[in-house]
């Protein structure tokens, strides 16, 4: 008896192994499919899609599985039908395209268009609620499309593993009957317009940063367009991307959800309630606020009365910044101002004096930093404020306690960009606010100590 | 000369414009009284040599606001209530808001 025991205990961990072997083996030959297919980039766009199925009735399983939303009197059999032959195009599969994904598949949406050129990183998963741990490194279009399989395997979910360009926005575009934009940086922001306008359908657009998302359905009803609202593009300089300036995930998982609601209103046959009106939402506050926006403007160039924007242009270039919401590399100072993380190895290894001044937010300070750096935030720096001055003042006197000035300061961040702007802040008080010092900034900043020096720094 | 009385209004910033501002969201401000009445032209004159920390051509390009913020009068869109020409009434609710791209 105890033998049997033992044996079948043994022959179960036996077959336990095989099977997690071979689920291991499975995952591997998943990933490695959808990387290859990455190589070979998007889906054949110029062929039209078929027509999603016009019939005016559904099946049992349908019933079955919409019963709980076919009970609403608002929605009922006929927003159903209506939205089993609505085809919705994700632009982004991000902290906004997954939820607006997720709602309009398990919904039952007919047909969904994933869009996104990126891969999955581990810094997405806190948002990006489609993708999960055994998924980075897999085009998200690809990740997202198989999670919504599992989800609703009646939906026909059509990835696309490239950059939207102004080439090919309006042959993608025109195929589907809705936009969502989902985006995360200005010129796709307004080629995702401009393509919607000329190819007359409505976008349901949304953004979200930090603690706040805003949300407007555009094209739509008479209302405006993006660029009715913002004919000129921000200086890049004034833009933030959630790579910089964090988000909390939920925010935009809200203002997806909310995307979500008004695609599906407008697929089921009814108006939205976001034409010619925008919500923004504050996180904090908790609060919502909905305002009334401009009508249609005659002067606009794209959607007014006598357009110039006849077909779509180079976008990129009309904003001045990249159609990512990757870092930008700045080039303020001279090579001579600037060293590289290598050189400040050696710096640390010969033990030659130096002040090393960290000069990002105290939120990423706290993240992770050198052991000997102080930390004073660049706009602290810029302004002047009395007690960073004085810190600095106090370490510089340290520093001369020893040695002749002038005193070495080297100055580091996230990516290489602040520490430039902070080293032409010190050069003009030195010698007057402060005492006289040499700044050099660290090129690449802690993101190429993380990098190329202690693997063992965190990355964020 | 007739003078206007001073008005109290409120003053919101959001979206991240509020960093320029010492992170501060809301303002309660008194304009002073003048010859004529304020208008938000003249408000933003006002911000700028009062409550703008840093950075004045991140909020402020030429007479009006920079691209990509977006002006609210008492809920709704300037461009439905005259922009820069529309005239402050006491107890009056301005927001700037800038644009959000990220997702
Ligand atoms: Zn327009």
């Amino acid at each position: 008896m105890e033998q049997d025991v033992a044996r079948i205990i043994a022959e179960l961990t036996a077959k336990e192994k095989e099977v997690a072997d071979l689920k291991a083996k499975l995952e591997k030959l998943q990933k490695d499919s959808h990387t290859t297919a990455s190589l070979h980039p998007m889906e054949d766009i110029s062929s039209a899609l078929d027509h999603l199925r016009k019939k005016a009735s559904l099946n049992n399983d349908e019933i079955m599985r919409y019963s709980r939303q076919l009970l609403l009197p608002e929605f009922g059999v006929k927003g159903q039908v209506n939205l089993l032959k609505t085809s919705v195009l994700i632009v982004g599969c991000g902290g906004l395209g997954c939820p607006v994904a997720q709602y309009l598949a398990s919904a039952g949406i007919g047909r969904l268009g994933l869009l996104d050129y990126d891969t999955v990183e581990l810094s997405n998963l806190h948002r990006q609620v489609l993708h999960g741990e055994n998924r980075i490194g897999w085009p998200k279009a690809f990740s997202a499309a198989e999670s919504l399989k599992r989800l609703n395997s009646t939906v026909e979910c059509i990835p696309y593993h490239m950059q939207l360009t102004p080439e090919n926005a309006l042959q993608l575009i025109q195929q589907y009957d809705i936009v969502a934009d989902c985006s995360d940086n200005v010129p796709t922001r307004y080629l995702v317009n401009d393509a919607c306008v000329l190819s007359g359908k409505p976008l349901v657009s949304a953004s979200a940063l930090r603690l706040e998302g805003q949300l407007t359905v555009y094209n739509y009803k008479g209302g405006p367009c993006y660029r009715c609202l913002y004919a000129k593009p921000p200086p890049p300089e004034t833009v933030t991307s959630c790579s910089d300036g964090g988000v909390l995930g939920v925010v935009p998982g809200i203002m997806g959800c909310f995307q979500a609601l008004e695609i599906l209103k407008i697929a089921s046959g009814k108006d939205s309630s976001y034409h010619q009106q925008m919500l923004l939402f504050d996180a904090l506050e908790g609060r919502f606020r909905t305002i009334r926006l401009r009508p249609k403007q005659n002067g606009c160039v794209v959607c007014g009365e006598e357009p110039t924007v006849k077909s779509l242009v180079n976008y990129e270039q009309f904003c001045g910044s990249t159609a990512t919401d990757k870092c930008r590399r700045l080039c303020l100072l001279t090579s001579d101002k600037r060293i590289t993380i290598q050189e400040y190895k050696q710096i640390l290894d010969d033990k030659i004096p130096h002040l090393l001044l960290d000069v990002r937010p105290l939120v990423e300070f706290n993240i992770c930093c050198l052991s000997s750096s102080i930390n004073i935030p660049l706009s602290n720096l810029e302004q002047c404020k009395p007690e960073d001055i004085a810190l600095l003042k106090e370490k510089m006197r340290e520093y001369k306690r020893n040695l002749q000035s002038p005193v070495q300061v080297y100055v580091v961040c996230k990516n290489g960009n602040d520490s430039q702007k902070a080293v032409c802040a010190l050069q003009k008080m030195s010698g007057s606010e402060l005492d006289s010092l040499e700044a050099k900034d660290i090129q690449g900043g802690l993101m190429a100590w993380a990098e190329k020096i202690d693997t063992k720094f965190p990355q964020y | 000369m007739k003078m206007a009385a001073p008005i109290s209004i409120h003053l919101e910033f959001g979206g991240g414009a509020e960093l320029l501002f010492d992170g501060v969201k809301t303002h309660h401000v008194t304009l002073p009284s003048q010859s004529e009445p304020w208008d938000v032209k003249q408000l933003l004159e006002w911000i700028k040599a009062n409550l703008l920390k840093e950075r004045p051509e991140l909020f402020i390009q030429g007479t009006t606001v920079r691209p990509g913020i977006l002006v609210l009068i008492n809920d709704a869109d300037w461009e439905l209530m005259g922009e820069l020409d529309y005239k402050l009434q006491d107890q009056d609710n301005i927001v700037f808001i800038s644009t959000l791209h990220g997702g």
